[in-house]
C-alpha cells in the first residue's frame, strides 16, 4: 500500500494504491492525519484500491470526523463499485461525497 | 500519558500476554491487544485457541495461566492480534460425569457465549465443512458505529402497529427486485413499503446467530433442503445472524444491522427482536457441543437429578435462566442489544420458561423477569412475553409483569377467530378483546395486550379463511407437527378454488379480521404478507421451509392491491383516531360530561347488545371526547360486527348536538368503497339504521 500526496491549487490530492485493511489502514491514517488542518480540502483518490476491509472504512470515517471538526472537506473519487456497495450497505457512504473522476472531485471541492 | 497496561508482562512462545480483566466477559479490544474473559464454575483449566480466519488448524493454543484466573473467570490479554483476521475459541478441562451434570471434553473447541460475531455460516445455505472441529467461530467486532443522533424512538406502546417479519423471507423471492435478496440490507430498500402500510414497528424473527443446518434434511417432495429456517435455536446470543447479511464475507454484519436500525429510526419505525432464551441449539445429550455444554453444562442448563436435560422448550434442552450466572448473561445480552444496537423492544419466545426455577417449578417472583423489568438500561425498552411454554405453563393474563411486561394475547387470537368464523356466544368475550382485554390485564393498561390474529406460528390470514385443517406434509413429519386447534374456516372448500362466491367470502372475512383488529384497544400486530394475502398453502408450521411457503411474493402487492389498500386504510384510520389507542382501559362510564360513556354497547337495537349464547353480532360506540387531556376531542366511532350469515339491520345510537353519522368502512362493499378516505366519508342517508351485510363489519364516524 502506497500513499502519494500532491497539491492542485489549494486542494490536497491523496492517491492510495493497494488494499486498505487492518494492516495498512493505520499506516494510511498516519499520513492522512497531518493533512487535516483547518479548512483543508482533500481529494482522496481510491482508484488504486481494489479492496477495503472494515478497518479501511473505519479509517475513512475517522479521517472524515477529524476533518469536519476543523471545517475541512473531503471528496472520494474512483471508489470501486463493490466497495461502494459495501459502503452503502454498512452506512459509511452517507458521510461522504463521492465522484467518479478526480476532475469531478476537484470541481466538487471548488464548488 | 501512556498507560501501564499497554505493556506485556508474560510471553507464550512468540505471543505477548498480560493478566486480563474479569469484566466484561467475552473478547474486548484494549490498547495494544484483546482482553479475553470467560466464566466456568467447574472447569479445572482453560486454553485460548486462536485461528487465522477460516483456517482449520489453530495458529496457537495459549493456556490461561493460573494466576490470570479471578474467581471462576479465566482472563488474559493477548497483544498484537490481527483484529480482523483472527478467530478464537476455548478448550475447557474438567470432569466428564453426565450423571452429575458434568460434560467437559477438552477435545472440543468451544464458542465464547459472549461472541459478538460468529463465522462458519457466513453465506446462507452454503454446506459447511463438517470435518472442521470448530463449526461456529468467534470473531472480534468494532463497537465504534457512528449513530450520529439516533437513539431508540420510545414511541408509546399503544400507538404501535407491529409488523412481524422474517429477515430472509421478506426479500428472498426474486419478485422483491432488490440488489441483495434475503438480507438486512434489502429490508432498507423496502422501508417505503412498510411506511405506506402504516406500520411503525417491525418485529424481526430471531436474528441471533443460529445454524440453518441444525437438523437439516432433504425436502420430502422436492430437490431442496429443509432447514432450521426460522431460527428459533440460538447458537450465540450476542451475534447477529451472519447469513442474513450482504456483507458477511467482509465480516461487516454488525455495521449492516446497525445501519438498518438507524434507517428504520429515521423513518419513525421501531425495531423489536424476537429473542429465544428458553433453549439453545445444543439440543439434548445427543446434540452437538458448541458452547454452553462444554463450558459449564451444569450452570447453563436445567438438568434432572440424573443429569438429563429438562425439555420445557420442546427443543431438547432448557436454558437455566434463573441461575444467577445465566440470568446475568441474559441481562448482559439484552443490555448489549439495547445500548449497542438501539433496539426498541424485545419479544421473548416461550417466556413462561423464564419464570421457572432451576428445577422447572414456576416461581411467584422470578428474579430474571424482575431484573429485566427494573433494569436501568432496558428502562424504555418494550418487553413482550409469549406467556406460555412447551411444558404446559400458560400465563396469558397472569405473567409476572411488574408494570412493565406486555404479552402476546393468545386469547385475543382465539376469541377473534371463533367470532370471525361465526361461532355463537362470543359477544361477551369479544367485548373484552375489543377493550384491550381488561378481564386479563386489569390495572396494566391496554399496552399489556399485543393483539394479533395471525403470527409466524399457525396459518396466515389468507390460509385462516381457506383451510379447516393444517397441511404440513412438506415438513416431512407426516402432518404431525404444527397446531391442530386453529379455529379456522375454509368458507366452503378446502384450499384454492375458482368459485367466485367462496373467494369473495374469503376476501370479506380477511377484511373483517383486519378491521376488528385495528379498532381494538391494545397493540395490533400484523404478520408479514397478510396485508397482501400471502399463503403458505395450508401449512401452519413452516419453520423449515426456505421457499415460496415463507417468501414474500411481491407480485401480490399488485394482484391483491385492493386488499392492501384496505389494510392501509385500516392503519390510517387507527392513526387518525386516538380514541382507538387509549393507554388506560375504557371505563364504560361518562367522565367527559357528554352524556355518553367512553364506550357503549349495542346490537341490532341501539343500547341493547345481545350477550346471549346465540349471539353472533356485536356493535360498540366510542365517544371521542374521552381522550387524553391535551388531545382535541376525537369523533364518535361506531363499529358493527355481524358475524352471522344473514344480513341484519343495526339501529344506530343517536348522536348529540346535531352530529351526523358518516360511513368509513363496510366490508360488504367492493374496493374502493370498502374504506373511504378520511374526510371523504359519505354522510348516511338513513341516520337511524344501517343494514349490515352477512359476515360483515361496518365502521361509522360521527361528527
Amino acid at each position: 500500500m502506497d500513499v502519494n500526496i500532491r497539491s492542485i491549487d489549494d486542494i490536497t490530492v491523496v492517491a492510495i494504491e493497494g488494499a486498505l485493511d487492518a494492516a495498512t489502514a493505520p499506516i494510511a491514517q498516519q499520513q492522512l492525519l497531518p493533512l487535516a488542518t483547518a479548512g483543508c480540502r482533500i481529494l482522496l483518490d481510491l482508484t488504486g484500491v481494489p479492496y477495503m476491509s472494515s478497518a479501511g472504512l473505519r479509517m475513512l470515517l475517522s479521517t472524515y470526523r477529524q476533518l469536519s471538526g476543523k471545517d475541512g472537506r473531503i471528496v472520494l473519487v474512483g471508489v470501486a463499485e463493490e466497495i461502494q456497495d459495501t459502503m452503502s450497505v454498512t452506512g459509511f457512504i452517507n458521510f461522504f461525497t463521492l465522484r467518479a473522476t478526480p476532475e469531478e472531485g476537484i470541481a466538487a471541492l471548488k464548488g | 500519558m501512556e498507560r501501564i497496561d499497554i505493556h506485556p508482562t508474560h510471553t507464550f512462545q512468540t505471543y505477548k500476554l498480560r493478566m486480563g480483566r474479569a469484566f466484561p466477559f467475552g473478547a474486548t479490544a484494549v490498547p495494544g491487544g484483546v482482553n479475553f474473559a470467560v466464566f466456568s464454575r467447574f472447569a479445572t483449566a482453560c486454553t485460548l485457541v486462536l485461528f487465522r480466519k477460516g483456517e482449520r488448524e489453530p495458529m496457537i493454543e495459549i493456556p490461561f495461566r493460573d494466576e490470570f484466573r479471578i474467581g471462576n473467570v479465566f482472563t488474559m490479554i493477548v497483544f498484537d492480534l490481527d483484529f480482523e483476521n483472527t478467530e478464537y475459541g476455548f478448550r475447557m478441562e474438567g470432569p466428564f460425569l453426565p450423571e452429575q451434570g458434568q460434560r467437559f471434553d477438552p477435545n472440543c473447541i468451544l464458542l465464547d457465549p459472549y461472541a459478538k460475531a460468529i463465522a462458519g455460516r457466513d453465506i446462507w445455505g452454503e454446506t459447511p465443512d463438517w470435518s472442521d472441529p470448530y463449526q461456529h467461530r468467534a470473531r472480534f467486532v468494532y463497537d465504534d458505529f457512528d449513530w450520529e443522533d439516533d437513539r431508540p424512538l420510545e414511541l408509546p406502546l399503544e400507538d404501535l402497529v407491529i409488523y412481524e417479519m422474517h429477515v430472509r423471507s421478506f426479500t428472498r423471492d426474486p419478485s422483491s427486485g432488490v440488489k441483495h435478496p434475503g438480507t438486512y440490507a434489502a429490508i432498507r430498500d423496502k422501508i417505503p413499503y412498510l411506511k405506506s402500510l402504516g406500520v411503525n414497528c417491525v418485529e424481526l424473527l430471531p436474528i441471533f446467530e443460529f445454524d440453518e443446518f441444525e437438523n437439516s434434511r432433504p425436502h420430502p417432495e422436492r430437490d431442496e433442503m429443509l432447514y432450521q429456517y426460522w431460527g428459533y435455536s440460538t447458537v450465540g446470543f450476542f451475534a447477529p445472524k451472519a447469513g442474513y447479511a450482504a456483507t458477511s464475507r467482509f465480516g461487516m454484519q454488525v455495521d449492516e444491522v446497525k445501519t438498518l436500525i438507524k434507517e428504520f429510526h429515521k423513518n419513525g419505525i421501531e425495531v423489536f427482536l424476537d429473542v429465544v432464551f428458553n433453549h439453545t441449539a445444543e439440543g439434548n445429550e445427543y446434540g452437538p457441543t458448541i458452547s454452553f455444554r462444554g463450558i459449564d453444562n451444569k450452570t447453563y442448563y436445567m438438568l434432572t437429578p440424573e443429569g438429563y436435560y429438562f425439555n420445557f422448550s420442546g427443543c431438547g434442552n432448557t436454558l437455566n435462566c434463573n441461575n444467577p450466572v445465566v440470568r446475568g448473561m441474559v441481562l448482559d445480552c439484552l443490555r448489549y442489544w439495547a445500548a449497542e444496537y438501539h433496539i426498541d423492544g424485545f419479544r421473548f419466545d416461550l417466556a413462561a420458561v423464564l419464570g421457572r426455577d432451576p428445577f422447572g417449578a414456576p416461581m411467584v417472583n422470578p428474579p430474571l423477569l424482575e431484573t429485566l423489568a427494573f433494569d436501568p438500561i432496558l428502562a424504555k425498552c418494550k418487553l413482550i412475553a409469549e406467556a406460555w411454554d412447551a411444558g404446559g405453563l400458560y400465563q396469558v393474563g397472569t405473567f409476572p409483569a411488574y408494570g412493565r411486561w406486555a404479552e402476546w394475547n393468545g386469547k385475543y387470537r382465539d376469541d377473534l377467530r371463533k367470532f370471525l368464523k361465526g361461532e355463537a356466544g362470543l359477544a361477551g368475550a369479544m367485548a373484552q378483546r375489543i377493550q384491550g382485554s381488561p378481564d386479563l390485564y386489569s390495572g396494566r393498561g391496554t399496552g399489556a395486550s399485543i393483539n394479533f390474529i395471525t403470527a409466524h406460528d399457525g396459518f396466515t390470514l389468507a390460509d385462516l379463511v381457506s383451510y379447516n385443517e393444517k397441511h404440513n406434509y412438506a415438513n416431512g413429519e407426516n402432518n404431525n407437527d404444527g397446531a391442530n386447534d386453529n379455529e379456522s374456516w375454509n368458507c366452503g372448500w378446502e384450499g384454492p378454488t375458482e368459485d367466485p362466491a367462496i373467494n369473495a367470502l374469503r376476501r370479506r372475512q380477511m377484511k373483517n379480521a383486519m378491521a376488528m383488529l385495528m379498532v381494538s384497544q391494545g397493540v395490533p400486530m400484523l404478520l408479514m404478507g397478510d396485508e397482501v394475502g400471502r399463503t403458505q398453502q395450508g401449512n401452519n408450521n413452516t419453520y423449515c421451509q426456505d421457499n415460496e411457503l415463507n417468501w414474500f411474493d411481491w407480485k401480490l402487492v399488485d394482484t391483491n392491491a385492493d386488499f392492501l389498500r384496505f389494510v392501509q386504510q385500516c392503519t390510517a384510520f387507527r392513526k387518525a383516531h386516538p380514541v382507538l389507542r387509549k393507554a388506560d382501559h375504557l371505563r364504560n362510564q361518562d367522565y367527559a360530561g357528554t352524556g355518553y360513556a367512553d364506550i357503549s354497547w349495542h346490537g341490532t337495537r341501539a343500547w341493547n347488545a345481545d350477550w346471549s349464547s346465540q349471539s353472533r353480532v356485536l356493535a360498540f360506540m366510542l365517544d371521542g371526547a374521552h381522550v387524553h387531556g391535551d388531545i382535541p376531542r376525537d369523533d364518535y366511532i361506531y363499529v358493527a360486527m355481524n358475524m352471522h350469515w344473514d344480513m341484519h339491520g343495526f339501529e344506530l345510537p343517536q348522536l348529540p348536538g346535531g352530529r351526523q353519522w358518516y360511513i368509513s368502512a363496510n366490508t360488504s362493499m367492493p374496493s374502493p368503497e370498502d374504506f373511504w378516505e378520511p374526510g371523504n366519508e359519505p354522510r348516511l342517508e338513513n341516520q337511524r339504521e344501517f343494514l349490515v351485510g352477512p359476515r360483515s363489519v361496518v365502521i361509522l364516524v360521527g361528527r
